[in-house]
């Protein structure tokens, strides 16, 4: 088997140049999607029999969720390959995770607490899932603020590597929270094993929704691999024919 | 599109919700383009700098 694809994924100049090539391929199709999936959640599904028009806030907090997890995984895994193999890539793509991921945690909280006041009746309860997803807040600052508090970004690749693997743990609690103990968060309704409990016309623009999101978290994540890895190579020659260019 | 903005009396939640979305897309979005903008005139001024004891 040829390994060289793999090899030049630890590459710099490789890296930063097929990731400006990539960005184009997800945004348009992100921005598309968003579109359609708006307009799928906003206008064509119906209203919930019981929670009538609020339900609609589901269209951006299930996917801001989904993210906060999503894009902490992909930190924690490309954090644990830059510990074991030395890879300065990983480490960059890593870090790049961070400040998407503390946004859309954030996002998932404000629009939980928006859609909790009028179902619930409080903005904030200290449920497992609540409690755990502040928790992932507080990681990523955390590791933001870790990588900072570095000036040598070797050992700041180090440390923070180390925070992002541990705090892992959080990610299997966060999603299966709502199952272990006895939540007030309701119940998952399209990732679980069976059919989802959901009418088809609210879960297409869901899904549509979510992968939008998750296209979109790509194309940052592009964007900002390409900033980590020229921060990173300031002097290599290879700068020199970028910025030519 | 009264009927459509009230959103079934759930205004004040659901707009908001979308609103705060926006706003973390956005701002995800700026700060990747500026780093990325600041690492390439970080790299320039070195280079400029190294011509420069050069010659």
């Amino acid at each position: 088997m040829d390994w060289t694809w793999f090899h030049r994924l630890g590459s710099p100049p490789h890296v930063y140049r097929i990731a400006g090539r990539l960005t184009p391929w997800f945004a348009w199709p992100a921005a598309l999607l968003l579109a359609a999936g708006l307009y799928g959640g906003l206008v064509l599904a119906p209203p919930d029999y019981q929670q009538g028009d609020g339900f609609r806030i589901i269209y951006v907090h299930a996917p801001s969720a989904w993210l906060s997890l999503m894009i902490y995984s992909t930190m924690a895994i490309s954090a644990g390959i830059g510990l074991i193999w030395r890879m300065k890539v990983a480490h960059a793509v890593a870090a790049s995770c961070a400040g998407v991921g503390a946004w859309f945690t954030l996002v998932s909280l404000v629009t939980g607490m928006l859609w909790g006041k009028p179902m619930w009746g409080t903005y904030w309860v200290w449920d497992p899932r609540l409690t755990a997803q502040l928790i992932l807040l507080f990681l990523y600052l955390g590791y933001m603020g870790l990588r900072q508090a570095f000036d040598d970004p070797q050992r700041a690749d180090r440390a923070s590597a180390v925070l992002a693997v541990v705090g892992v743990v959080n990610v299997p609690i966060i999603r299966y929270s709502v199952e272990w103990w006895n939540s007030i968060h309701q119940a998952p309704s399209v990732m679980k094993m069976e059919r989802p409990s959901m009418p088809v016309d609210m879960l297409v623009p869901l899904l549509v929704m979510l992968l939008a999101f998750t296209l979109c978290f790509v194309a940052i994540l592009l964007v900002r691999l390409r900033g980590e890895v020229l921060a990173r190579e300031r002097t290599a020659s290879w700068v020199r024919e970028v910025i030519a260019q | 599109m009264r009927e459509f903005l009230a959103m079934g009396g759930y205004a004040a939640f659901v707009w908001p919700a979308y609103a705060v979305t926006a706003l973390a897309f956005l701002l995800s979005i700026w700060q990747a383009r500026r780093a990325h903008r600041l690492a390439l005139e970080a790299a320039r001024r070195r280079l400029a700098m190294e011509e420069g004891e050069q010659s």
